[in-house]
């Protein structure tokens, strides 16, 4: 046991480290983003920065702080200050339960890699993942603009929706844990099957929760083919259109923010988390869960991009009708099943 | 001791939030400070060992039903309330009402304090605890309740779906 000192140095070392982690992540997923799609569109993306643009992120984030931050004269004011703040924050903060591997002993401190292991975790990760629709929402609303006004209510219309059937594509996994911490979800997925295929909960009769969870989380973060909220055709920019330098980032950070939570998430609860296989010397087999872990996230972080560049987006109303007319009862029905099948097991 | 100032903060967060609420005349303020009260309830339910229920109640009244409120408020524009004659007495009633209501509930809280006492933490509030109770013990109370939560949602639909009569529909012009 930790004294309460040490356990609040630890705490305040790890936080400071995770937001650190998760800023740089977030602006090379942008850069990977223009890469990668840059490279689908047959295109460079950036390049004059840096070695293969590696420096561009910088660049972005100084012309961000620098460029001048207009406030319009019709927004009502402490809403259009606050929204942008309420995306990042809450983006930010459910990052903090998120495990990227086993417990670690650093001098004689043993502490798990997470900022505070919760045995509620998920919930707390869904609660604090739903609070940040209001960023989006009030940023809408606040503008007082039409085309922010849509992209506002589009977007709250559509993370309630999608919120539901993303909740029911967990709870088969939560089923076969039998727990709501995610260090259990993971440990609960080690081994494999005859030897090669490993254990995880996407092999292993949740094939169906995942592809509910990818569509939903497709959709919770906004991002292609369910981006109607900033649909550039229609809406100009969407709930943003009115925001402009350091604000406009922050939403642009609170995105990529939720796009790395929900990649996390999808390797913790189908993906094995940081189960792999383990070899080489003692020093490495301490550093291959995180390696593997952060392999997976890259991984479902490509998928996104990837996605982007290829499908087209859908129509608002056959948008809510796949939310509510399919991915909803194929999620209601997964948990009846896996459920029906534990129950038999037991 | 931590334990004690964080349920001041928060019981005083959640008090201000809910006067904040009756105070406010923008309709989309007092959603905000509803949000707050949710917020900080749910923070006491944690102090007091319900972490199921605390997460609960952030996901489903926080995340969920109070965004169909600001939704609601949005969809509709609604500006600011003006005062009415109702109002006004409500404010001159209502404020005695309510602080006599609050001496009487904190006197009889003084006069039965010390009964008896439960540790925090003692009462079960885990998951596990929640649906043994729910799916075992009072099964049949929450299949009720989830009927009554379906008769409803049908009620709505019906009431949304009733088509306009003919008399009220305005005439398209020849």
């Amino acid at each position: 046991m930790l004294s309460i000192t040490t356990f609040v140095i630890v705490s305040i070392i790890k936080s400071v480290i995770a937001i650190l982690l998760l800023l740089t992540a977030v602006a090379y997923t942008v850069w990977l983003e223009r890469k990668v799609v840059g490279h689908i569109q047959n295109r460079w993306g950036p390049t004059r920065v840096g070695p293969f643009g590696l420096l561009q992120p910088l660049a972005d984030g100084l012309k961000f702080i620098l460029k001048e931050d207009l406030t319009p004269p019709h927004v009502y004011k402490p809403l259009y200050i606050a929204a942008p703040m309420i995306a990042v924050i809450f983006a930010i903060t459910s990052i903090s339960l998120i495990p990227i591997g086993n417990w670690v002993s650093i001098a004689g401190i043993h502490t798990p890699l997470e900022i505070t292991d919760v045995n509620i975790g998920l919930l707390i990760i869904l609660g604090i993942t739903s609070m940040g629709v209001y960023g989006v929402a009030l940023a809408g609303w606040s503008s007082n603009s039409k085309y922010s006004l849509l992209g506002g209510l589009r977007a709250s219309a559509q993370m309630v929706s999608y919120e539901i059937s993303l909740g029911l594509s967990l709870v088969g996994v939560l089923i076969m844990a039998g727990s709501f911490s995610l260090r259990t979800i993971v440990d609960a997925q080690g081994g494999t099957f005859w030897g090669f295929i490993p254990r995880w909960n996407v092999f292993h009769g949740q094939e169906v929760a995942f592809f509910v969870y990818l569509m939903s989380a497709f959709a919770e973060t906004n991002r292609v083919p369910f981006d109607l909220p900033e649909a550039e055709t229609e809406l100009v920019a969407g709930y943003h259109t009115e925001y402009s330098a350091m604000k406009f980032a922050m939403f642009f950070m609170a995105e990529y923010a939720n796009m790395i939570t929900v990649a996390c998430l999808a390797t913790l609860l189908f993906l094995g988390g940081w189960h792999g296989p383990l070899f080489g010397p003692p020093l490495l087999q301490g550093i291959l869960p995180v390696f593997w872990f952060v392999l997976k996230v890259f991984c479902f972080l490509f998928l996104y991009i990837w996605v982007r560049g290829t499908l087209p987006r859908f129509r608002y109303d056959q948008l809510m009708a796949f939310a509510w007319k399919f991915l909803f009862p194929l999620a209601v029905a997964n948990l009846a099943i896996t459920g029906l099948i534990v129950a038999l097991r037991s | 001791m931590l334990h004690l100032a964080l349920f001041t903060i928060f019981g005083a967060v959640a008090v201000a939030g809910a006067v904040n609420l009756l105070v406010q005349r923008h309709p989309i303020n007092s959603a905000l400070s509803l949000i707050a009260v949710m917020a900080s309830l749910s923070v006491e339910y944690l102090l007091l060992g319900a972490e199921f229920v605390a997460a609960v109640q952030v996901i489903v009244y926080a995340g969920a039903i109070m965004v169909l409120f600001v939704f609601v408020i949005m969809l509709l524009n609604a500006g600011e309330e003006e005062l009415t004659r109702g109002s006004r007495v409500a404010i001159l009633v209502g404020i005695p009402g309510v602080l006599i209501g609050a001496v009487l509930i904190a006197w009889t809280l003084v006069q039965h304090s010390g009964t008896g006492e439960v540790a925090i933490g003692a009462l079960p509030g885990r998951p596990e605890t929640i649906g043994w109770l729910l799916f075992h013990d009072f099964l049949l109370p929450f299949e009720v309740t989830s009927i009554l939560v379906l008769i409803a949602i049908m009620g709505a639909v019906v009431l949304a779906g009733r088509p306009v009569p003919t008399s009220q529909q305005p005439r398209k012009e020849a």
